[in-house]
């Protein structure tokens, strides 16, 4: 459940660097997903096309806060998502380093504070560091989402362990792995780790064929996702033979 | 007066921040506003003056990651 709802897919898809907006509304469509996150930039840059588009989509939009170094840009944009979108969801990102495009935790908290006090609810991009986890929870956070690996990088899980750690630590918190996914392969093995939506943009917009990559990614979390409810097998460090032993006809 | 508008100067004739997006020509719907930084709500706009020299940000849906 994500601040009360309930989604079948647990893939959270991008809208940006689509080659066409045709393309962007099939790739949604293939991949099943329900949220779809968006923006606001200066009007005049193509607004009102993109206004039209999102009201064919059907799809719930989670508008983001992309760009924004400090608390009061975060927050500001959060209040104008809020009156455009009509949805107080809002994904925060309050970015700490422009190569890396890694959180700035301080500031995140900080916004995440305001931002929860004034009714919005707030999924915020953070790091799988736990301590940062536990005081975006105390600021109001219902969910928060670790990246996977920096924004557009395409490297996967980049800290296994540390997410792993992330899963147990806050077991019954939604946890969403955002941004850094570049393969279906890695986006099912974050649901098969218990992760409960992936969401990602560049690794469909940039494919070759986004629609069918974008298929492929609903496949690939729907695949990880029923593979963690059936429970996975436990590894060995040995070989085990799966075949019988008992019966086996005597031949030397 | 001259004001900054989403980064470009612009001399206006409007003395509200509502009358300023009629007289620029933008959907009154579907954007969001802020007046020097700060958030000015749809309902706030024909009460919010503008001064010489403010900066107006205009805002619409756009595509985003």
């Amino acid at each position: 459940m994500f601040y009360g709802i309930d989604l079948s897919s647990r893939l959270m898809l991008g809208t940006a660097q689509y080659p066409s907006p045709r393309v962007l509304a099939e790739a949604i469509a293939a991949s099943g997903a329900e949220v779809i996150t968006v923006s606001l930039r200066r009007e005049g840059a193509g607004g009102g096309a993109f206004r039209e588009i999102l009201k064919g989509l059907n799809c719930r939009p989670l508008p983001n806060t992309a760009g924004c170094h400090s608390v009061k840009e975060a927050v500001t944009t959060a209040q104008m998502a809020r009156e455009v979108f009509g949805t107080n969801w809002i994904k925060l990102e309050v970015i700490g380093h422009a190569d890396t495009l890694q959180p700035d935790p301080f500031a995140l908290v900080e916004a995440a504070r305001v931002l929860c006090a004034d009714g919005f609810e707030v999924f915020p991009y953070t790091t799988e560091d736990l301590i940062v986890g536990e005081r975006l929870l105390e600021a109001g956070c219902k969910v928060l989402m670790p990246w996977g690996a920096p924004i557009g990088s395409g490297q996967g899980l980049r800290n296994r362990d540390g997410l792993r750690t992330m899963r147990a630590h806050f077991a019954g918190v939604p946890l969403v792995v955002d941004a850094g996914i570049g393969a279906p392969s890695q986006a099912a093995e974050a649901m098969e780790m218990g992760f409960d939506a992936v969401l990602l943009n560049t690794a469909v917009a940039k494919a070759l064929d986004p629609v069918a990559m974008a298929r492929a990614f609903g496949q690939a979390v729907a695949a990880g996702q029923a593979a963690h409810t059936a429970g996975l097998m436990p590894k060995r460090d040995m070989a085990e033979a799966s075949t019988p032993i008992f019966g086996m006809a005597e031949l030397v | 007066m001259r004001l900054e508008v989403n980064g470009t100067a612009r001399e206006v004739a409007a003395e509200t921040l509502d009358a300023l997006l009629v007289e620029i020509g933008v959907d009154l719907a579907s954007v969001a506003t802020a007046l020097d930084g700060e958030f000015v709500p749809r309902g706030q706009r024909a009460a919010t003056p503008l001064t010489d020299g403010a900066r107006v940000e205009i805002v619409a849906p756009m595509q985003g990651g």
